[in-house]
């Protein structure tokens, strides 16, 4: 390997492709608080806190006997979608993986420390990413998820009242789905049913119309969540060969889906639905409602039960959390796409504890912005959306 | 007061249309029979510009429910009633000149009489 090989190439000054970073406002792009700590002084809802499952011994006591004497008998130890793997250093910031042993953001004091304390936060929702959508035997799928389910109420729920919980799902049986909705749905501390972006089935398809219905009745959020592993590839080319590929390209699945609940008309079936596309990122909306909004136009009659402008159901029914961020290289493009948003409404805080987007507390959204926009997305979004 | 005679009575039946192309100077209308009611509208697509009255005829097409499970109660209310631009497909109701996506949008329409076998529009507001 040659030594020029080890360091990245960066072009210098304006280069033939007309990318000029020296136009870029550098007084823009320093710290917004100046604050080492952040210590917001407004209230902070965070909502997108992992709580993991370290081992299927965590889960074996909420199991039918059935159940454990087939996980014993079998190598069955967890449903791998390895959306987080642990070497990536995405996956894990540096001190959240337990002394003891287990996964990161499996422990419940670490969370407190790292993820509650740094901003005081009020309320933090978490997303259990346990993926029992990957499972192909229903009845293990569904048991699993019931033993999530309970695993979340007594290790993370009922000992820690600033937390709020996302049910785990068998979404690929919505009726067992919705049993599991109808199972927990009433929990105070339930705020949401969260489902991996990867699906087998595009969430706009109406299989899916009885677990949306269940969620509705209880009055829960659907959460739709980065990874998943449905068994096709997670870009609509095939399969990606590094893992780059797989976690920056995700918000093209997160598009797909989009595309798919506002145009095969999920939001006229269930006109009280609300849904949270958590750890996609957000600076790619825009152009996706543009490109919606503009092709409906022409397309109208090809989707007659899209009666307004996809925006306008997209605003209406979805909001983004803000991490992973794009990290744009000066912090004004986030005002700008908030801009282009054309709402204050959309955007809600999260750190996506313990994934590792940012270095510094304090960056985990590094910009201040004008109230109430600013107040927005620290916290009354996501309270007025969640119904916290 | 400006009117025209656009045509005889027999050159525009039921379903049909005819474009006075140019009119004035201008891109033209279009003269629609719409079930034996007479319509005149401004053949210039209020979004691009492009020669609207020359698009195709639909109608107002609804659904009630996406159709992937069998209860796709697709329809079509009023066959005739809708033109097509033929540059980006907008939909505008004949009748008001009202354009279906975008209640912003209108393309401007004309009064339209008949007077023994003659078809007049009024080019005045």
């Amino acid at each position: 390997m040659t030594p020029s090989a080890d360091a990245p190439q960066q072009r210098s000054a304006a280069s033939e492709n007309g990318h000029n970073p020296a136009n870029r406002s550098r007084a823009a792009a320093q710290p917004v608080n100046g604050r080492q700590s952040p210590s917001p002084t407004h209230p902070v809802i965070d909502c997108d806190i992992h709580n993991e499952v370290s081992s299927i011994d965590q889960l074996m006591p909420y199991l039918a006997d059935y159940w454990q004497d087939y996980i014993r008998g079998s190598a069955f130890n967890s449903p791998h979608a390895n959306d987080y793997p642990r070497g990536a250093p995405t996956s894990a910031r540096p001190g959240s993986a337990p002394a003891e042993g287990g996964q990161a953001g499996s422990n419940l004091q670490l969370v407190r420390e790292q993820a509650l304390s740094p901003w005081n936060t009020e309320i933090g929702i978490l997303n259990c990413a346990y993926r029992v959508q990957s499972i192909r035997q229903e009845d293990l799928a569904a048991d699993l998820a019931t033993a999530a389910n309970r695993w979340q109420i007594d290790e993370w729920l009922t000992p820690e009242s600033r937390l709020r919980g996302s049910l785990v799902v068998p979404s690929q049986t919505p009726a067992r789905a919705a049993e599991e909705i109808h199972r927990f749905g009433g929990h105070p501390q339930f705020v949401q049913v969260v489902l991996p972006v990867r699906s087998y089935i595009p969430y706009g398809n109406r299989f899916y119309d009885p677990l949306y219905a269940a969620a509705v009745e209880h009055d829960l959020v659907l959460g739709i969540n980065f990874g998943g592993a449905p068994g096709h590839p997670p870009t609509p080319v095939g399969w990606p060969s590094t893992y780059l590929e797989e976690h920056a390209g995700m918000a093209q699945v997160f598009q797909s889906q989009v595309m798919s609940i506002v145009v095969e008309g999920v939001f006229d079936r269930f006109p009280d639905l609300r849904i949270a596309l958590i750890e996609g990122g957000f600076a790619w909306m825009p152009s996706l409602m543009w490109r919606l909004d503009k092709e409906w136009k022409g397309l109208r009659s090809n989707t007659p039960w899209v009666r307004r402008a996809p925006s306008d159901y997209i605003r209406d029914h979805m909001r983004l959390t803000v991490q992973p961020i794009g990290a744009p290289p000066d912090p004004r493009y986030i005002l700008q796409t908030i801009e282009q948003l054309e709402s204050d409404k959309m955007l809600m805080f999260a750190t996506d504890y313990p994934h590792w987007h940012y270095d510094e507390d304090s960056d985990a959204w590094p910009v201040n912005l004008p109230e109430p926009l600013n107040a927005n997305i620290w916290s009354e979004n996501a309270r007025s959306f969640y119904r916290l | 007061m400006t009117v025209v005679v656009i045509a005889k009575v027999w050159e525009i039946p039921p379903g049909e249309r005819k474009i006075v192309v140019p009119f004035r100077g201008r891109a033209g209308i279009g003269v629609f029979n719409v079930n034996g009611d007479l319509y005149a509208l401004r053949n210039i697509c209020p979004h691009k510009r492009g020669p609207l009255c020359t698009g195709e005829l639909t109608g107002h097409i609804d659904a009630a429910a996406p159709p992937s499970a069998g209860e796709a109660e697709l329809t079509v209310e009023g066959d005739g009633e809708v033109l097509r631009c033929p540059w980006h497909q907008w939909p505008f109701e004949i009748a008001t000149g009202r354009c279906l996506v975008d209640p912003d949008v209108r393309v401007k329409t004309y009064p339209v009489r008949i007077d023994g076998n003659d078809i007049i529009v009024d080019l005045d507001d």
